[in-house]
């Protein structure tokens, strides 16, 4: 799996949406990713990529295309 | 006396006073302990003892606990080699007292800074390996002082009053975790931090201790022991005076 399809797993499997979903997604911008499913994403992709994420970027970690820019700080390359 | 067999500790401030004290009877119990201070080696030759002595694993981290970014490598390393994280002791604090009117900010940053702000770090960084497994235990250490004030104290005491909060708000927002969160707030222990208001002071407040002697780390690491332990599993969200009923 590349890491990209890894990266939109933990977000479909985690908020329960579909990949035609994830374009444009962004914080707060469908019920399920909401502040509690924030940290559930952000704990998916932890596990996923075996990072820890600093507080400052889950704050700024605002949209689907923010956290691939954020993943690119940990060497993560999407 | 094995209650903490396998589970997985942090405890911060392990170098002398309580901290030190609550690393030996952790380690005691069987715990494996992850044991912080800020002087490079200090803990090395102890660390070795006590796993001798009691056959448990010590390990030793150097970290002042302002400093986020070393604190979260220690989480890292913690996640790495053990796996899991499932009591943190948040001990590290200082003490300095001024009266109203010689308050200064370099004196609240220096106190709100340990006290307060790395505490709160610490315990968004065990949440992360605590939530995972879905269990835990945090142990913060308040203060007789936070709950009933202090003359002489108005920074220290809120600073012990904000860990008491803290405790309060973390255990109602982890309990869906099975992560507790309570506080102990210790009355008068003789440690370096309590003989450093002067000898004087010290007799003055012994007399104000019902059960007629000051505490030992001792006494509060046994109640560290026991809210780490799963002999507390439906205990949270407490700030547990451990105090000979003092009066301040
Ligand atoms: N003793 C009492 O009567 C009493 C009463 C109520 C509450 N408490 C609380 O109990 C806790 C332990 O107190 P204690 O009496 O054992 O105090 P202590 O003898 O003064 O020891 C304080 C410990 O905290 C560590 N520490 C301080 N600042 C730190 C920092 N920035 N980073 C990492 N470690 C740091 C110290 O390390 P260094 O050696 O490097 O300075 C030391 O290990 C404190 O939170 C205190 O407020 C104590």
């Amino acid at each position: 799996m590349t890491n990209l399809e890894k990266y939109n797993k933990t977000f479909t499997e985690t908020l329960g949406i579909s990949e035609d979903e994830l374009q444009g997604l962004e914080y707060q911008g469908i019920s399920q990713w909401d502040s509690v499913g924030h940290m559930g994403l952000v704990s998916a992709i932890e596990d996923e990529f075996d990072i820890m994420m600093d507080t400052d970027d889950i704050i700024d970690f605002s949209s689907y295309e923010k956290g691939k820019e954020i993943l690119k700080k940990y060497d993560v390359e999407l | 006396m094995d209650i903490l067999k396998d589970k997985v500790a942090l405890i911060t401030g392990c170098n002398r006073g309580i901290g030190k004290e609550i690393l030996y009877r952790f380690a005691q119990e069987g715990a494996v302990v992850y044991s912080v201070a800020r002087v490079e080696g200090s803990l090395d030759k102890s660390a070795k003892e006590l796993s001798e002595k009691f056959g448990s694993k010590i390990i030793p981290l150097y970290f002042d606990v302002r400093e986020t970014d070393k604190a979260k490598d220690a989480l890292i390393n913690i996640k790495k080699q053990s796996g899991r994280l499932d009591i943190l002791v948040n001990n590290a604090g200082v003490m300095k007292d001024a009266l109203i009117g010689m308050i200064d900010k370099p004196l609240m940053k220096d106190i709100f800074d340990v006290n307060v702000f790395a505490v709160i770090n610490m315990i968004q960084l065990a949440y992360k390996l605590m939530s995972r497994q879905k269990s835990g235990s945090i142990i913060n250490l308040s203060s007789i002082v936070g709950i009933e004030g202090n003359a002489g104290q108005m920074v220290y005491s809120a600073s012990k009053g904000a860990v008491a909060a803290l405790t309060k708000t973390s255990a109602k927002e982890l309990a869906p975790l099975n992560i507790r969160v309570n506080a102990i707030a210790p009355g008068m222990i003789d440690t370096d931090m309590f003989r450093s208001i002067g000898e004087e002071k010290v007799e003055e407040h012994l007399s104000n201790i019902k059960i007629g002697r000051l505490g030992t780390p001792t006494d509060i690491a046994n109640a560290a022991v026991f809210l780490g332990s799963d002999l507390s599993s439906y205990i949270t969200g407490q700030i547990l005076g451990v105090d000979g009923e003092a009066l301040v």
